[in-house]
Order: C-alpha cells, then sequence, then structure tokens
C-alpha cells in the first residue's frame, strides 16, 4: 500500500510511448524472459556495432511497471560501450524508474534487465 | 439469506482498515479469512488439550485423540463419507501428490495412462507429470466445452478408450468458475475401467459434495479455502481401495510393528497418517465446518454467486472488458481483462484501494493458453463479502482505464 504514486507521470509516460519498441530483424544477439508469477514476458534483441550497442529493440507482454522499465532501459544502454553496458544493475533500474516498486512488483521492475543482461552476455560468451 | 453485517463481526480481520480504507477481500479462491469460532478453536486445543495423538495412556494425550478423531468423524459426515475414509493431509496438491503416488505404484506393471483435462490447477498436472516421467506411460488431457466451460463430456469418454488407469479432474475450475459434473466424470472413467479423482479445492467451499453420489475413488480439498486455517486438507479414499494401496509416507503412526528387518502397516486409515498430526488443523477445519453449516452451505452458495453474477455484469458494462467462463457463477468466481491493459496493473490499482484481487494464471498456464492470455484478474466472493465491495472494485478497475487505457 506504500506504492500508492507506483503510476507517476514518468511511468505513465513511456508505458502510453514506449521507446525502442520494435523488433531488430538484424541483430547480433537476442534474448526472452518471463516472469511465472504474473505472466509478463519480454524478448530483447541487440545489435552490436564496433563494441557499442547501436541498436536495441524489445517486445514485450506485460504490465506498466515492466514495460516503462524496459522502455527507460533501452533508451539508456543505446549507444553506450559493452563495457558500460555490463555494469547496467538493479540500482540503475530502480533510479531510471524513480519508484520503489515494492517487493510484490520488483520483480516486474528487474524483467527488462535480466533479458538485456542475458542477451549481453550470450554476446559476450560466444566472442 | 445471510445477514452480512452480522457475519463480518465473525471476522476479526475485516475490520481492519488500510489508509483509512475497509478492506475489501476479494481473494477468497487463493484462501478465505477465519472466523473467531476457528481461531478460538485453535487456541482452545493448544491452551488446554495439547498433547501427541494415538500414542500415549496420559489423559491429555487421551483428550487430544478425541478431538482429532472427532474431527474426522466431522469432515467425513460433511461430505458423507465414513470416518476411516477420511485422510488429514495438508493440502489438496499434498493430496493430489498422495494419489498419484499410490495410484501409479498400482499401476505401474500395466503400463497403462493418465487422463487429465485442461482445466485442470497445476497441482493435478505437475505431479502425475512427474509420474509420468518416472514410469514412461502417457498423459491424455480431455478438452474443454467453450460453450459451457465444462470438461467435454464426449471428449472424456473417447479418451476413455486409450484405457487410462485414472481420470483426476478437477470438480470446480478456479479460472472459470464453472462446475463440472462429477458423477458424470465419475461414470465415464467406472465404464472405462479406471480410477477416478476429484480435486474438489473450489467446490467444496460452495457446493454440496456428497462423495457417495459422486461415486469417486479419490477426492481433495484444502480447509483454508473454507474458512478453516492452512496445513489442513483432506484427502477421501473409497474404502474399498484401502487395503491394495500402498502407504505414500512412510514412519511413527502408521505401523502395527516394525522389526530392523520389515515393517508391517497399520491397517486402514491408519496406514496413510504418518508422523504427528496437525491436530490443531483438524480442529479447526472441524469448527470451520460448524460455522458453513450454522450459515448454511446452501445460503453461502447463493450469496457468493449473487454477488459475483452482480460483478460479472457490472464490470462486463466497461467496453474494453473481457469477463470469461460461464455466465452463471455458480462458485462465486469472475475471471476478468481489460483490454490491452495488464491483469497486474488492475491488481494494482484495486490494492491501491485497499481491494484484495488475484492476477496472474492462476497456476492453470495451459487453460490460460486456451483463453488465448497470458494472465487475467479475479474476484472471487464469499459468505462476507458485499455488493458494495463488488462496486468498489468496478469503480478501481475504471480509475485503471482512465489512467492507463
Amino acid at each position: 500500500m506504500e506504492n500508492a504514486d507506483l503510476y507517476r507521470e514518468n511511468i505513465i509516460e513511456h508505458y502510453k510511448r514506449p521507446r525502442n519498441f520494435e523488433k531488430l530483424e538484424d541483430f547480433s544477439t537476442e534474448a526472452e524472459e518471463h516472469n511465472p508469477l504474473c505472466g509478463d514476458r519480454i524478448k530483447v534483441w541487440i545489435k552490436v556495432e564496433g563494441k557499442k550497442i547501436a541498436k536495441i529493440g524489445w517486445q514485450a507482454q506485460a504490465c506498466a511497471i515492466c514495460t516503462a522499465s524496459a522502455s527507460m532501459l533501452s533508451e539508456r544502454v543505446k549507444g553506450e560501450s559493452l563495457q558500460n553496458a555490463k555494469k547496467a544493475d538493479k540500482r540503475l533500474v530502480l533510479s531510471l524508474i524513480g519508484i520503489d516498486p515494492g517487493p510484490a512488483r520488483l520483480g516486474c521492475a528487474l524483467l527488462p534487465l535480466k533479458a538485456f543482461k542475458l542477451a549481453l552476455y550470450k554476446y559476450l560468451a560466444e566472442k | 439469506m445471510i445477514d452480512v453485517e452480522k457475519v463480518r463481526q465473525d471476522f476479526p480481520i475485516l475490520k481492519r482498515k488500510v489508509n483509512g480504507k475497509k478492506i475489501a477481500y476479494l481473494d477468497n479462491a487463493a484462501t478465505t479469512q477465519k472466523p473467531l469460532a476457528v481461531i478460538n478453536a485453535i487456541a482452545e486445543y493448544y491452551k488446554s488439550s495439547n498433547a501427541n495423538v494415538h500414542r500415549s495412556a496420559h489423559f491429555l494425550s487421551q483428550e487430544a485423540t478425541e478431538l482429532y478423531e472427532n474431527a474426522r468423524k466431522k469432515v467425513a459426515k460433511f461430505i458423507n463419507a465414513d470416518a476411516s475414509e477420511i485422510i488429514f493431509v495438508r493440502n489438496t496438491t499434498e493430496a493430489l501428490n498422495a494419489v498419484a503416488t499410490m495410484a501409479c505404484s498400482l499401476a505401474a506393471k500395466e503400463k497403462r495412462g493418465i487422463l487429465l483435462s485442461k482445466m485442470e490447477h497445476h497441482s493435478n498436472i505437475v505431479p502425475w507429470q512427474a509420474k509420468a516421467k518416472e514410469l514412461g506411460i502417457e498423459i491424455d488431457y480431455a478438452e474443454i466445452s467453450l460453450s459451457d466451460w465444462q470438461i467435454d463430456y464426449e471428449d472424456a469418454q473417447e479418451k476413455m478408450g486409450k484405457q487410462p488407469f485414472i481420470f483426476s479432474f478437477i470438480h470446480a475450475s478456479n479460472v472459470l468458475g464453472s462446475a463440472n459434473d462429477a458423477k458424470r466424470l465419475c461414470k465415464i472413467a467406472k465404464k472405462g475401467g479406471a480410477y477416478s479423482c476429484v480435486d474438489a479445492a473450489q467446490s467444496v467451499p460452495h457446493l454440496k459434495v456428497d462423495v457417495k453420489e459422486i461415486g469417486c475413488d479419490f477426492l481433495a480439498f484444502s480447509g483454508h479455502k473454507i474458512c478453516g486455517p492452512m496445513g489442513i486438507g483432506v484427502l477421501y479414499i473409497r474404502k474399498e481401495l484401502h487395503e491394495c494401496l500402498p502407504p505414500f509416507l512412510f514412519g511413527g503412526n502408521m505401523i502395527k510393528s516394525v522389526t530392523l528387518q520389515k515393517t508391517e502397516f497399520a491397517e486402514s486409515t491408519k496406514k496413510f497418517e504418518a508422523g504427528t498430526q496437525n491436530v490443531a488443523g483438524a480442529i479447526g477445519l472441524a469448527a470451520a465446518i460448524d460455522y458453513v453449516q450454522k450459515i448454511g452451505m446452501k445460503n453461502i452458495q447463493r450469496h457468493a454467486q449473487k454477488l459475483a453474477d452482480f460483478f460479472a455484469e457490472e464490470i462486463g458494462r466497461i467496453s474494453r472488458a473481457e469477463v470469461y467462463g460461464p455466465s452463471r457463477k455458480e462458485i462465486g468466481l469472475v475471471s476478468f481483462n481489460l483490454k490491452k491493459i495488464h491483469a497486474h496493473d488492475v491488481a494494482e490499482f484495486a490494492n491501491q484501494e485497499a481491494i484484495c484481487i488475484r492476477a496472474g494464471h492462476h497456476c492453470a498456464q495451459p487453460l490460460l493458453q486456451l483463453l488465448g492470455t497470458a494472465a487475467s484478474c479475479r474476484a472471487s466472493f464469499y459468505l462476507y463479502n458485499t455488493q458494495n465491495e463488488a462496486e468498489r472494485l468496478v469503480d478501481a478497475a475504471k480509475k485503471c482505464l482512465a489512467r492507463l487505457g
């Protein structure tokens, strides 16, 4: 019940107009994650060029918190070096969304990060 | 008729307010709240009669044993069984696991398969999958008829053609709110030479469940969904099967004699209850049965259905709402979605108004897949709910639409 402002303007804005919400046809790595608790599902595609994240796309069937988190994270890591992108963590996501989602919704907020990192590490492992 | 305001006085938790708002508890299909009569019965047992049952000669043990066995008799009468046919377990899941273990050990040699339905809760799928893998046998699933949201009886009949050794099915759906004709399904199983097992977790709190009338071999339900405590469940096993079934748990209390080489098991009911039992839980369940019977099972069913029917109609007026299942909400349960809005978001808006509903896949992923959604919202009503609570949920849904839609 502390989450009275879970749906703040920035969350709603990203939820209604999610950035990078697209499937990349030309990508270097991809990953899918889902939250068995609520059925959120997200897929992420990354195009790497010159050790940088040149493009990132994602698609999800998810709640507002998860959707906004994916949108903000994708904006943040686009153009970053792989070295920097690797450092993306829970703290970064929470500062991006700017709310405390509480224990029940933390999984929603972090699902995009999980998928993003999985895709990234899959790429790094192959190299 | 239920005097709801009077009933609500019996449930201390309903007096709670969150952020100044009265709790509207509409998640009864997950678990129900407990009346004082149940809470007190448990406390009273621990305060004055606690001892281990069936073991010691002292008066406390005798008293505890009597209370425990009386609870068994009460449960037996409630579903028209014989007391010896009632096995206390933790919950429906444990009961279904036990059936899977016992029945599969009987059928291991014949390599006959298992029949379930596409309506099942995970607890009536996963234990069977584990056993099927172990034994290398097949699982078949009876279809759901989309016209009445019941298991397709013709399809079940047809799938009996493969001669499964057991047909295990859900009595009332925790997602759709529909009830299957358990008697008819058991008849289909029996005619095909299979055992029948009924998951009655959602039906026992609402419908008259009579094991003799249904004609099942096994039936399972949980105490906590009918105002009883958590951690106590019931497995009914038809008497005639007791001798041929092996125990599913081994240890103290279930033996006749033990040597270092071998064990002779106790007879009948005792063979199926190993170790120290949840005596307080059984006593709490007996108190819960007393309580709901005092209110009247038929009254409870009518009340919950009236509220669910009302809610389904009101939420259905929202053009973007999609309501699943049959139009008659027999077990007081409504599953719905607001198109293009995730169930979790609707539940969160409800939560902010101190309304408790469930959002997710309700441990029935295959069924939700059939409905073409990954998640749904579920409002489930019981004896202490009011029309005002249903209206509050409709308002919360509208608020969610206004903000996220």
